[in-house]
């Protein structure tokens, strides 16, 4: 059957193919990149046409989401008896513990009363939900269903019941996009629980596994023990969980002793998360004086890799 | 005019599942796994209908691609751009190709936008990605005939249908 040939011509027609087409295009789209990469454009386009974005991540979140309508719909009435009994002891317990955690905080509001300390840190969260979809397999990002008229901001961290899961870096009006600290991009300043030796945990690309590239080879590190967050850099909040070492060796120079990490959040299966809501305060030298208000810049806690 | 109008609405649901299908949720394990599926589509229409695809909307497809995906704007833009042009210029050989023989030519696009990618990145100063990153190529050459006799078939109903 031969091509039915439109009458009109249309915009971008045949004869497109010419090599100084290609140039041309192919010119245009480094100049955008090169600007993008410069001065983020992309996140205004972003949000100026996240009308069109936001019901298009819904669409796409939809089968995910329907797939677990329908297991829920037909998970057998022992499975649920199971999972209700296996929730009410895990409420017991987090109820046990949170009371003890009430009594601790009281004491611990007396104490700060009495040394008439006046920032206490109370540490507001709210929850959001993950929109199940997948932005790039190589970059750990997840969309969250808050954004930016929800009161998210970028820079805020994110949790989970059981750690640090990363940080928003985007807010568009009624989703946000996270990094989670397993993203090869992302480092975090943390501690190690036991000894207060200060590191920095690396994502790697893969989600089981934070990197610590440099640490002293005389430090004291050991296969188990527990990182948390250092609070250095004024991003994350002193003192949450952030995963445990797995396996220490020496870099390939000698010079340093490396260590695997494995995150303690469940970065692939946690659906509902907690955003921080009040940033934490920036730890840094103290300011001078009310005349310069601008003197304690503190490290940006994200750095690209080299 | 009837049968026109049916083939631009295939045209377009096509290249709005292909969106769709970029953001599919997949389990972890799969993640790798998942083709190029806004390129398939463009190889297709291009292959096929050559008019409707230019150089121009592959860039504008690209772009949209990237606001998407929120990855650094352009860069789907310049390797859809590539893909076009690649297929145009072979069209008239790819066109008669047997199915699987198509299927190696996609193959070797895809690798190449794979190349042009981690060409992108790299400029952009990221690491460099596992060895899964080559896997998805091979997948899009599995998924190709799927992708090509369904929409074959699909054009081929919406023909029979119009006296």
């Amino acid at each position: 059957m031969a091509l039915a040939r439109p009458e009109k011509v249309q915009l971008f027609a045949e004869g497109a193919v010419s090599t100084l087409r290609l140039i041309v295009y192919l010119t245009l789209a480094m100049i955008i990149m090169v600007i993008d990469y410069r001065a983020g454009y992309l996140q205004a386009l972003r949000s100026f046409s996240s009308r069109v974005i936001e019901p298009a991540y819904r669409i796409a979140g939809f089968p995910a989401e329907a797939a677990r309508a329908g297991r829920l719909a037909i998970a057998t009435q022992q499975h649920l008896a199971e999972e209700n009994r296996e929730l009410r002891e895990a409420l017991l317990l987090a109820q046990v513990r949170l009371n003890r955690m009430a009594a601790l905080s009281e004491q611990n509001e007396r104490l700060k009363v009495l040394l008439d300390v006046q920032n206490n840190l109370g540490l507001g969260v709210r929850l959001a939900r993950l929109i199940d979809i997948d932005l790039d397999p190589f970059r750990h990002r997840v969309v969250l269903d808050a954004g930016a008229s929800q009161g998210v901001q970028v820079g805020q961290p994110l949790l989970d019941a059981t750690g640090i899961m990363g940080q928003v870096v985007e807010a568009l009006p009624n989703t946000s996009v996270a990094m989670l600290i397993s993203d090869p991009t992302h480092a975090i300043p943390v501690t190690v629980e036991r000894t207060g030796l200060r590191t920095i945990a690396y994502g790697t690309g893969a989600i089981d596994r934070l990197q610590l590239p440099n640490i002293p080879i005389s430090a004291d590190v050991k296969v188990g023990d527990r990182l948390v967050t250092s609070g250095l850099g004024g991003r994350f909040p002193a003192g949450f969980p952030v995963g445990e070492v797995r396996e220490i060796r020496n870099d390939e120079s000698g010079m340093f002793a490396a260590a695997t990490a494995r995150p303690a959040a469940a970065l692939d299966r946690s659906g509902d998360v907690l955003l921080l809501q009040d940033l934490p305060q920036p730890m840094g030298p103290p300011v001078p004086g009310e005349t310069a208000p601008a003197a304690a810049p503190t490290p940006a806690p994200v750095e690209p890799r080299p | 005019m009837n049968r026109q109008r049916a083939q631009t609405w295939l045209y377009i649901s096509s290249i709005v599942l292909a969106f769709l299908l970029q953001l599919l949720p997949l389990p972890q394990a799969l993640l790798p796994f998942k083709p190029f599926w806004l390129a398939l589509v463009l190889i297709y229409w291009a292959i096929e209908v050559p008019e409707r695809i230019g150089l121009g909307l592959a860039f504008l497809l690209g772009l949209a691609g990237d606001v998407l995906a929120g990855e650094l704007l352009g860069e789907q833009a310049l390797r859809l751009v590539i893909l076009a042009f690649i297929v145009l210029r072979f069209r008239s050989r790819l066109r008669f190709f047997p199915v699987w023989q198509q299927s190696l030519a996609v193959l070797a696009l895809l690798l190449n936008d794979r190349v042009v990618q981690l060409m992108v990145r790299g400029f952009s100063g990221e690491p460099m990605p596992s060895a899964a990153y080559w896997i998805a190529p091979v997948i899009g050459m599995l998924a190709w005939p799927l992708v090509f006799l369904l929409l074959d078939d699909l054009r081929a109903r919406l023909r029979a249908q119009d006296p």
